[in-house]
């Protein structure tokens, strides 16, 4: 379970303090699959920064699974449990998508054990195990890549920050599949996406709704979501609504 | 017979645990240490200066020779003169390699000049590892010097590696490819502590036809100095590509001089170069997979040198 309390950040502008995330508390239990939302500019990435450990709060705390991990860095948590694929997944001359999958899992992975999460998130494996995760490959490809990497690591808590960013259409067709599977297998952990696709909400069993830094609704999707349908926090990416 | 340090050294450098397979001849503090020929590789010594004439008959398949030096005492300074003549329609590896071990108070220096004939048609993968180890005062110095000459349809495919130890290097390496020739270099150089590497190529296409693929990753650490100076001169209608990628670390500096020359209006010629620290997001992205910075740093840079 994560607790996020009265978690404030700020940062330096020029002549004053501009805060992206006020005061926000909120708690993802285990298993469940939540979904933030919020317009852009809203925090929402910043939050799941904070999350990772990329960034560190202002001010409040954060547990997971009653321990404190708002002094931790980016690597005790990770080895706390916390997973977190990238916006723009980052790319490595030179490191090969075994490697990667390798580090991921902190295991000496056999190719086959590798190739089978490539499979989960629709990729041919046999064409990709070897392949450097470099310029060489696709904003899609690498998405689907950063989502294995995940997998691999068999987090207790999931982050995915707006996984839906910087793909085509038919790669957010099978984004959506992977998704779906991953909850559908989700035994142990639990999944936190940031996104305003519509499709994605509609995955979610609870969505949180944050605008100007803090939480402006949550709830359960069935609660949420028809309140959001044509905002900027529910985006329709097949009506070609996107920006 | 090879003494404990001369294993290692030649475990480093050619991988080799134990004498090779095939055609061998491996120096050892300046004097040819053990040796085998095979019915379509000869090595015969030179009587002049030091180092040895290579002579593989033409039509030679699948075939390795392995030609490895190492200098564990210390002060050697020596020049050698290798000189390969390669038979067409070849197939063979070559690999080469110095491994220095220092731990006195003398500069060792190996300065190897190979020069390779690669016959028509003919085919060579050849390996050159570099390595140097010991805490002596003494500097290790490799100062290689490589001369090829391409005919007709050949192919030639370098693999140049220096990770550790040496503390200074310079090395040239020319070549001259006829029509239809093809040359690829792979080279891969680490420098730490003061340690100063120079590495310069120059290759002329003269043959039409003829491509050459020069790619240098590096690794500059600490305080050290790389110089990497590449220079593709293209005579005929022909295809080259030279690039420069390196890390910068610490208090390193590093020079990146391509160099195109087109005296052909089909001469293609293309030259990349890239210097720059390792992404703050490629740490960051490694450490949200349960590395320390240190680790993630160690892999960037084992990745980037593969």
């Amino acid at each position: 379970m994560l607790e996020l309390k009265n978690i404030s950040f700020e940062v330096s502008e020029e002549i004053s303090q501009k805060e992206i995330v006020r005061d926000i508390s909120l708690t993802v239990e285990d298993h469940k699959f939540v979904v933030i939302t919020g317009p852009n500019g809203s925090g929402k990435s910043t939050l799941a920064k904070l999350i990772a450990g990329i960034e560190k709060p202002t001010s409040g705390r954060i547990i997971l699974d009653g321990v404190d991990i708002t002094e931790m860095s980016i690597t005790q948590r990770a080895n706390l449990g916390v997973g977190f694929a990238f916006q723009q997944p980052v790319r490595f001359k030179g490191l090969e998508v075994l490697d990667l999958l390798r580090i991921a899992s902190g295991r000496p992975l056999t190719a086959a054990d590798a190739c089978e999460y490539l499979v989960e998130v629709g990729l041919c494996a046999r064409d990709y195990i070897r392949r450097e995760v470099n310029a060489s490959l696709s904003g899609g490809e690498l998405k689907r890549i950063e989502i294995a990497t995940l997998l691999a690591r068999e987090s207790k808590l999931s982050v995915f920050d707006e996984p839906e960013a910087g793909i085509d259409l038919w790669s957010f067709q099978n984004l959506i599949q992977v998704f779906e599977r991953m909850r559908r297998k989700n035994q142990n952990g639990s999944i936190v996406i940031i996104s305003h696709q519509e499709r994605i909400l509609n995955i979610a069993d609870e969505i949180v709704v944050v605008a100007d830094g803090h939480i402006a609704d949550r709830g359960k999707k069935e609660q949420i979501l028809p309140g959001l349908l044509g905002t900027s926090s529910a985006r329709n990416l097949c009506a070609g609504n996107r920006e | 017979m090879l003494d404990a340090i001369q294993k290692r050294l030649l475990a480093e450098v050619a991988d080799l645990h134990e004498v090779p397979e095939g055609a061998y001849h491996i120096r050892a503090n300046g004097e040819t240490s053990e040796k085998n020929t095979t019915a379509n590789i000869d090595i015969i010594s030179k009587q002049d200066v030091s180092g040895i004439d290579i002579h593989i008959k033409p039509g030679t398949k699948k075939e390795s020779l392995h030609i490895p030096v190492v200098l564990s005492n210390s002060g050697i300074r020596e020049t050698v003169y290798n000189d390969f003549y390669i038979g067409e329609d070849a197939d063979v590896v070559i690999v080469a390699g110095c491994g220095i071990d220092n731990c006195g108070g003398q500069d060792s220096e190996h300065d190897g000049i190979h020069r390779f004939y690669v016959g028509k048609n003919a085919k060579v993968k050849y390996v050159e590892k570099h390595y140097g180890s010991g805490d002596g005062e003494g500097k290790r110095i490799l100062n290689p010097g490589t001369e090829l000459y391409l005919e007709e349809g050949s192919f030639m495919e370098m693999e140049m590696v220096q990770i550790k130890g040496v503390d200074s290097t310079d090395r040239k390496t020319t070549a001259k490819l006829a029509a239809g020739a093809r040359l690829i270099v792979r080279e891969r150089l680490m420098t730490h502590g003061s340690q100063q590497a120079y590495s310069s190529y120059e290759v002329e296409l003269n043959g039409e036809g003829a491509g050459a693929d020069i790619v240098s990753r590096s690794v500059a650490r600490e305080d050290s100095y790389q110089k990497f100076d590449s220079r593709i001169i293209g005579n005929v209608p022909c295809s080259g590509h030279t690039e420069c990628d390196a890390i910068i670390m610490d208090q390193a500096r590093v020079l990146a001089v391509p160099q195109l020359e087109a005296n052909h209006v089909d001469a293609a010629l293309i030259h990349e170069a890239a210097i720059g620290k390792i992404a703050g997001e490629q740490l960051v992205k490694l450490m949200t997979l349960g590395l320390t910075e240190t680790e993630a740093e160690e892999q960037i840079i084992n990745g980037f040198l593969k």
